[in-house]
């Protein structure tokens, strides 16, 4: 760790950079906002953007779980709990007739509520709150190596998984034809991003985690024109509004969650600028 | 030409004993109480085309869905090789009807090619070896100039074209066809055909197509279906077009049946095949 500390320090004799929790807060940034970039891609291709978003809804009740049974670290229940949450409404979907839309609404709406009943038990929620904003500056270093070992997984498994993501966004029936298990993918899928999501809630925050599954590759289709550019785009993205939303963050004394969002809307309306301009 | 009259005249609900061909029987779907399917039995030869028509709701695309194995159905489908022997399930090619994708999406026909022949992840390594291979698929369907296009920047019949390519390679037994009820210029309909028919004749596969256009059913198919949650009946275009429950069905709609009735059957297919030419 202390290698990586003197790194950066020559590397970026600022500052900001001086503070131990800027040093962290910008690894963790390094670290995850690639991995929002990568997922972001199919959550948009597949338009789930409402998934996602009931995915954070979903949290809030795994946080409040996780508190009150007390059994496991909260960090491991919150994500078994995301994970059943995304299995079950991945399996309801594929099976009810009623729309996705609607299923994913009640799920979601299930969730917050639950969430904020166990929450106020015993008038506790205070304690609670600081998951609405996220804080990325309080990440520790034990949590930074924790980091580098599930986006290892998470970019193995998008190497394994994406093909077939790509397929089935293509039409289900002709993804069966190619022997591809729907279930399977999409069950995949949304637990990849099921535990993402929990892990980086607590820098993030609730209110907004969706955004960086949105955002950049919202943002990087409209400059790309193949899986491969898209991807570059979709990581830069993330990567640069992660960065600068940070150093924005504090030097103007904001929330660092809050501010890579507007950076990344503020890059989203950049390239839509760029592709209507481009197609006209 | 008379290759073609041949066909035509080969009796459809001929024994599966010699031939490679695939049947479908005794399918059934239900979806709750209401019975889609029931009782669908249908012989397949390979090089043979069968049409499968029938009014909206019928069940056409359920047939072609049940037999991919996405629904749950009763019945079995059976596949045998010329040699007789039973292979077990056929390797099925698919071009589906609706794309729900999203028009915008990055995605390249090259992409899509990649992602459905490999396992390298395409957004790592987009392997360039295979590009020579996609280019030959393409040919085929007269659209290797659309390699390097987003899908979503493909007109209806191009994209149609892409799809058959994808569902060409590799070269499946069964080819299952879902034309789309519209977005396909008649240009492309009509090239869109052309190039069935040189597979039926090229490669030996059986293929079924879902058709909305009798007149395109009358001048290619060898073998057609009227199918409206059970096979009302089969057989050869004239046979089926002549048939009083088909004129029942659809309505004053089909010309073609009135002309294949005032002509005698191999008149009929052997002018048509002509003016297609």
């Amino acid at each position: 760790m202390d290698i990586v500390y003197s790194v950066l320090d020559t590397l970026l004799p600022f500052e900001w950079a001086g503070h131990m929790f800027m040093k962290n807060a910008l690894l963790a940034v390094l670290l995850v906002t690639p991995l929002f970039g990568l997922l972001s891609t199919m959550v948009v291709s597949n338009r789930m953007a409402f998934f996602s978003d009931s995915l954070g809804h979903g949290a809030f009740t795994g946080i409040a779980i996780g508190a009150l049974v007390g059994l496991v670290s909260p960090l491991v229940s919150l994500i078994i709990f995301s994970v059943v949450f995304a299995l079950l409404i991945t399996w309801i979907s594929n099976r009810a007739k009623a729309s996705t839309d609607t299923i994913i609404g009640v799920f979601s709406s299930m969730a917050i509520a639950l969430g904020l009943m166990l929450m106020t038990h015993g008038g506790s929620f205070n304690k609670y709150s600081a998951y609405l904003v996220g804080d990325i500056l309080s990440v520790t270093p034990d949590e930074l190596l924790g980091l580098l070992v599930v986006g290892g997984l998470v970019v193995l498994a998008w190497g394994l998984l994406f093909n077939r993501l790509l397929i089935l966004s293509i039409n289900a029936s002709f993804a069966r034809s190619r022997g591809i298990s729907v279930m399977l993918t999409e069950g995949l899928f949304a637990s990849l991003l099921a535990v993402v999501v929990s892990i980086s809630i607590q820098w993030v925050g609730i209110l907004i985690i969706n955004a960086l599954l949105v955002l950049p590759a919202a943002a990087a289709r409209n400059i790309a024109n193949s899986v491969k550019e898209y991807h570059v785009a979709s990581v830069g993205i993330s990567l640069l509004s992660g960065i600068t939303g940070l150093i924005l963050a504090y030097e103007l004394g904001m929330a660092a969650g809050a501010t890579i969002v507007v950076v990344a809307s503020v890059l989203f309306f950049l390239t839509l600028a760029i592709s209507s301009r481009r197609r006209r | 030409m008379f290759k073609n009259i041949m066909h035509h005249r080969a009796a459809s609900a001929d024994d599966c004993a010699k031939l490679c061909c695939t049947k479908i029987e005794h399918f059934g779907v239900k979806a709750g109480r209401l019975t889609i399917l029931d009782d669908v039995n249908i012989h397949i030869h390979c090089g043979q085309l069968t049409a499968i028509i029938g009014p909206n709701g019928a069940g056409k695309s359920t047939l072609l869905r049940s037999i991919l194995g996405e629904i749950p159905h009763s019945g079995s489908l059976h596949y045998a090789d010329a040699k007789g022997k039973h292979t077990g399930h056929p390797v099925i090619g698919y071009v589906p009807q609706y794309l729900r994708f999203d028009l915008s999406a990055p995605t390249s026909v090259c992409d899509i090619f990649m992602a459905c022949l490999t396992n390298k992840p395409v957004w790592l390594w987009p392997s360039k070896s295979l590009r020579p291979r996609i280019e030959k698929s393409l040919d085929r369907v007269h659209a290797a100039h659309l390699i390097d296009r987003r899908l979503g920047a493909l007109s209806g019949g191009e994209l149609q074209r892409v799809l058959l390519a994808l569902a060409l390679d590799p070269m499946p037994d069964l080819l299952l066809l879902d034309e789309p009820v519209s977005g396909v210029d008649q240009n492309g309909l009509e090239l869109f055909y052309e190039i069935v028919a040189e597979l039926r004749e090229e490669e030996d596969m059986a293929i079924i197509l879902i058709s909305h256009d009798l007149n395109m059913v009358a001048r290619h198919a060898d073998q057609v279906v009227l199918l409206d949650h059970h096979v009302v009946t089969s057989g050869t275009p004239d046979e089926v077009f002549a048939d009083e429950r088909t004129r029942e069905i659809f309505g004053m709609l089909a010309g073609v049946s009135a002309e294949a009735e005032a002509r005698s059957g191999q008149d009929y297919v052997a002018t048509d095949v002509a003016k297609g030419e």
